[in-house]
């Protein structure tokens, strides 16, 4: 038992012990469907999300396989264009809206946001309920749309084909608009949560990546989600009350709307891929065991690449009409996002050299996320070189880029990140070895899918066809065969993490030996999540200290007790 | 490198094409460096660095300035080559020669029509002078569309309230594909042209016989066709059966149509010319409201050459 002093005050720290068994375990405490229905417990929420955004994953992928199949042909085959048209609409607006907006940060982030800075659970518990329900909302509309009468005006929802298309665009920008509450709740209270909750001693600097990371993400939500939901709002006025702000037919301005479009959903981008960043800086370091290099800049970069990431939209718009000299400054903004993407790159193959490095499958899946993401980030600097974009603008190449940034890098990650913390999650081990194999399966079937969507996309492939020229048969072959190993691959994760969830071999409460505090408490981690009041004094990635100084807590507390010590005391050793 | 670039990018036909392909191999190449040079490290940690026991011990290194800034800055260098790169060939795409020959085009769905300087129209072929520049000047009638030539390396959006212009020169005669790159319904997959680029004395031949064809002294079923095959009936009407974005027109003539108000009528001169002016009026079951309104651009010869034409192809 040690005293520190804190700003006069004395700080009784005492050492726990990780090998503890405790009864209060999450999962246990409060069950029935009504309280998991009406829980403020962010892990349950946490949960909640992350069942949701699994099923809305499997619809949007299941949608994506049909649309594969349709093309393995040039003309023809068993849908009609506008069949085609709806499906890779609400494949694109499910992924993007219902999956990957939602899946690191409300699922993963909610989980461990708190634990990671030792809290009892974010700043506005019953808020973080609420946010949920938003979002079952907005999700609520969007299938009211699909029941009556599916979009087809792809998830941008382009003016003025979206003004005059007979299909239930209200309905489905409604529950966007809807679900972007959730997501600027979400993010206001991670905000709070970051600056007001971290426990004794853990100052900004000891704050793992993973917070940084969700901080910045939820800055960008917190910021641009709500110029999302006013050009919502602008274009249902303009197709339910006629007032002409988008068609010019009522005399608006089209490309207005791509400007209000893009200048949420460029950022949006980031509000997808910064979070996986953060959980591969948690893989690397841990799988390396040793301390991350780079912290500052890793965690600055996240910032940086929010601030810049606001200022690029327009990049979108190079062929759309806007003056050139918007053009010319959007693609020289653009090129920054680079910078801060590239350092992060590089700082986490140096983490690796000279550590102690586990291959283990959440280590895989993070090697994996450095090979596809560097090939999504430099086509990306391709895509931002105006005098080339002009050529690649809306084709495959694009296409197979974005799949490359979201799904090889956000996906990918997200998946890491799911099995590094399945453990603690759910207190079970799944089986490793399946797990290399999927993700070997999953590695190669992405790969096959998009590799030849960027070929055929230099080639002069248009984006949003449902037929095409022989020309471009052969690759849009080997893309198809490609989706179906990636589906083989999905369906091993699911059939193993199911068979973990019943049968699985019971996990320890740090069966990584990771330093952050999400593993300093039992697995599943307990109802309050840690049975004392946690104080830290090492940094999140100190491999070079002792396990058992990172379990410190203010000595003689317990979870029945309410301890009150201002977050901003520092606690020296 | 040949084969290569044959493998990723179409062929150079415009005389800009190589401008943005260099740029484009340039950006590959440094990329493949890059993506080799982080996966041979990762490769390398891995083995080089494997866990041998639980109870390895790994070395404090928090950071590296100098590393840092190597880092920041030779990228920096590199996305400055890229954007100045860019910028210079975006530069050609948009500097329009004074001496350009313009067409102007009409997007609409599913179709591109051109008008040409001397009154001649064209749909979804588009013909211009070899060797020379050519200037499009281009508007939408409905949504936004997309003018993409992959062999000339041109795109530009078409956009309903406002022109926007795109120009190029070919290298020589030859036909290239048209696309349309803006997502604009159910007839976009097949909003295709083509460019036919012909040897001067060939174009203006061309221009010349378009020009000369005199539809008053035309035979009426032979005016139907040629506004079958140039107004952009074709890219949604069969005349051989098959059904496309809308109904053949084999067989059409007298023939009950369903609408789905849940009225019928019979496909006589009066119906036919009401679908054509009023398209959205009554709409056929099974298939969408997307037909344009000729009302405007069709003369009331035309249109009679039509509905003789529908009923040479019911015979
Ligand atoms: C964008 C595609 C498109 C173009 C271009 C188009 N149509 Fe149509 N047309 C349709 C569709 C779809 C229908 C059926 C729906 C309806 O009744 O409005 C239709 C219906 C018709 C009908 C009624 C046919 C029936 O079976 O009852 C006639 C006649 C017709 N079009 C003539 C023309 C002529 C003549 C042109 C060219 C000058 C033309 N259309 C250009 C899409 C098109
Ligand atoms: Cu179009």
């Amino acid at each position: 038992m040690a005293t520190t002093a804190t700003n006069g005050n004395a700080l009784k720290i005492q050492q726990f012990s990780s090998s503890e068994e405790f009864s209060h375990n999450f999962l246990k405490a409060k069950p029935g469907i009504w309280n998991w229905m009406t829980t403020v417990d962010h892990k349950k929420i946490g949960l909640m999300y992350l069942a949701s955004v699994v099923f809305f994953f499997f619809v949007g992928g299941m949608l994506a396989i049909t649309l594969r199949l349709e093309l393995l042909s040039p003309a023809q085959n068993f849908m009609d264009a506008d069949t085609y048209n709806r499906i890779f609409t609400l494949h694109g607006a499910v992924m993007v809206f219902l999956f990957i907006i939602p899946s690191i940060p409300a699922a993963l982030g909610n989980f461990l946001l708190p634990m990671m800075i030792g809290a009892k659970d974010v700043a506005f518990p019953r808020l973080n309920l609420a946010s949920f329900y938003i979002y079952s909302i907005g999700a609520l509309f969007t299938l009211i749309s699909t029941g009556l009468n599916p979009i087809d005006t792809g998830w941008t929802f382009y003016t003025p084909y979206s003004t005059s298309t007979g299909t239930a665009v209200i309905w489905m920008t409604l529950g966007v608009f809807v679900m972007g509450f959730s997501s600027i709740l979400t993010g206001l209270n991670f905000i709070v949560t970051l600056h007001k909750l971290r426990a004794p001693g853990l100052s900004w600097g000891k704050l793992p990546l993973f917070c940084w990371s969700i901080y910045a993400t939820s800055i960008i939500q917190v910021l641009a989600t709500p110029v999302l939901a006013i050009t919502l709002l602008l274009l249902i006025m303009e197709r339910a009350l006629g007032i002409g702000i988008f068609d010019p037919a009522m005399g608006g301005d089209p490309v207005l709307y791509q400007h209000f479009f893009w200048f949420y959903s460029h950022p949006a981008v980031y509000i997808m891929i910064v979070p996986a960043f953060g959980i591969i800086s948690e893989l690397i370091a841990t799988f390396s065991k040793k301390t991350i290099f780079g912290y500052w800049p890793i965690a600055l970069s996240s910032l940086a690449i929010a601030f810049i990431g606001s200022l690029v939209w327009g990049h979108h718009m190079f062929v759309a009409g806007q003056s050139e000299l918007a053009v010319v400054v959007f693609s020289f903004l653009t090129f920054f996002v680079g910078i801060p993407t590239g350092i992060k790159i590089l700082n986490w193959v140096a983490t690796m050299y000279r550590g102690s490095i586990l291959l283990a499958s959440p280590m895989l899946y993070a090697l994996y996320f450095l090979f596809l993401f560097t090939i999504g980030g430099v086509t990306g600097i391709m895509l931002g070189a105006i005098g080339v974009n002009v050529h690649l603008h809306d084709t495959y190449y694009v296409v197979a880029h974005f799949h490359y940034v979201m799904m090889g890098g956000t996906v990918f990650a997200f998946l890491g990140g799911l099995h590094f913390w399945w453990p603690k999650i759910t207190g079970k081990m799944y089986n490793e070895f399946w797990a290399k194999v999927a993700g070997v399966i999953l590695f190669f079937g992405f790969n096959l899918t998009f590799l030849p969507q960027f070929i055929m996309g230099s080639q002069g492939m248009p984006r949003r066809y449902y037929s095409y020229i022989e020309q471009f048969q052969s690759m849009h072959v080997y893309s198809t065969y490609g989706s179906w190993v990636l589906l083989l691959g999905f369906l091993i994760i699911g059939a193993y993490l199911l068979h973990s969830m019943f049968r699985g071999e019971k996990a320890t409460s740090n069966p990584w030996n990771a330093r952050s505090l999400d593993w300093m408490t039992s697995s599943p981690p307990d109802e309050h999540n840690f049975p004392y009041s946690p104080v830290v004094i090492h940094g999140p990635y100190d491999y070079h200290k002792p396990e058992s100084e990172f379990l410190l807590g203010i000595a003689g507390s317990d979870h029945h007790e309410e301890i009150t010590v201002g977050t901003e005391t520092k606690v020296k050793q | 490198m040949d084969y290569i670039a044959r493998l990723l990018l179409p062929p150079q036909e415009s005389t800009f094409a190589h401008e943005v392909d260099a740029l484009f191999h340039f950006i590959n190449f440094t990329s493949l460096i890059l993506l080799v040079g982080i996966t041979f490290a990762i490769i390398y940690f891995a083995i080089k660095y494997r866990r041998r026991s639980d109870e390895d011990t790994t070395p404090l290194i928090t950071h590296n300035n100098t590393l840092e800034v190597t880092w920041t800055v030779i990228p920096l260098i590199l996305i400055l080559i890229v954007f100045a790169w860019g910028f210079s060939s975006y530069n050609t795409l948009r500097a329009v020669p004074d001496d350009a020959y313009e067409v102007y085009v009409r997007a609409y769905s599913f179709n591109w029509e051109f008008t040409y300087p001397n009154g001649v129209r064209s749909t979804n072929d588009l013909y211009v002078p070899a060797n020379r520049p050519v200037k499009l000047v281009m508007r939408s009638s409905d949504v936004i569309h997309s003018f993409f030539v992959p062999d000339f390396r041109i795109k530009q959006d078409v956009i309903p309230n406002r022109y926007t212009q795109q120009w190029f020169q070919t290298k020589g005669p030859g036909s290239h594909v048209i696309f349309c790159t803006e997502y604009c319904g159910v007839g976009h997959s097949d909003m295709m042209g083509m460019v036919y680029a012909l040897e001067e004395e060939e174009f203006n031949a061309w221009l010349e016989e378009e020009a000369s064809k005199d539809i008053e002294s035309m035979p009426l079923v032979e005016v139907g066709e040629l506004v079958w095959r140039s107004e952009g009936c074709m890219g949604c009407h069969s005349v051989d059966g098959a059904s496309g974005i809308g109904p053949t027109f084999q067989g059409l003539w007298m023939r009950e149509r369903n609408f789905t108000d849940g009225t019928s009528a019979v496909a006589d001169e009066d119906y036919i010319r009401e679908s054509i002016l009023q398209p959205r009026a009554r709409v056929n079951v099974g298939y969408q409201n997307i037909m344009p309104t000729y009302s405007g651009i069709l003369s009331d010869r035309q249109i009679e050459g039509i509905i003789e034409y529908i009923k040479e192809l019911s015979e």
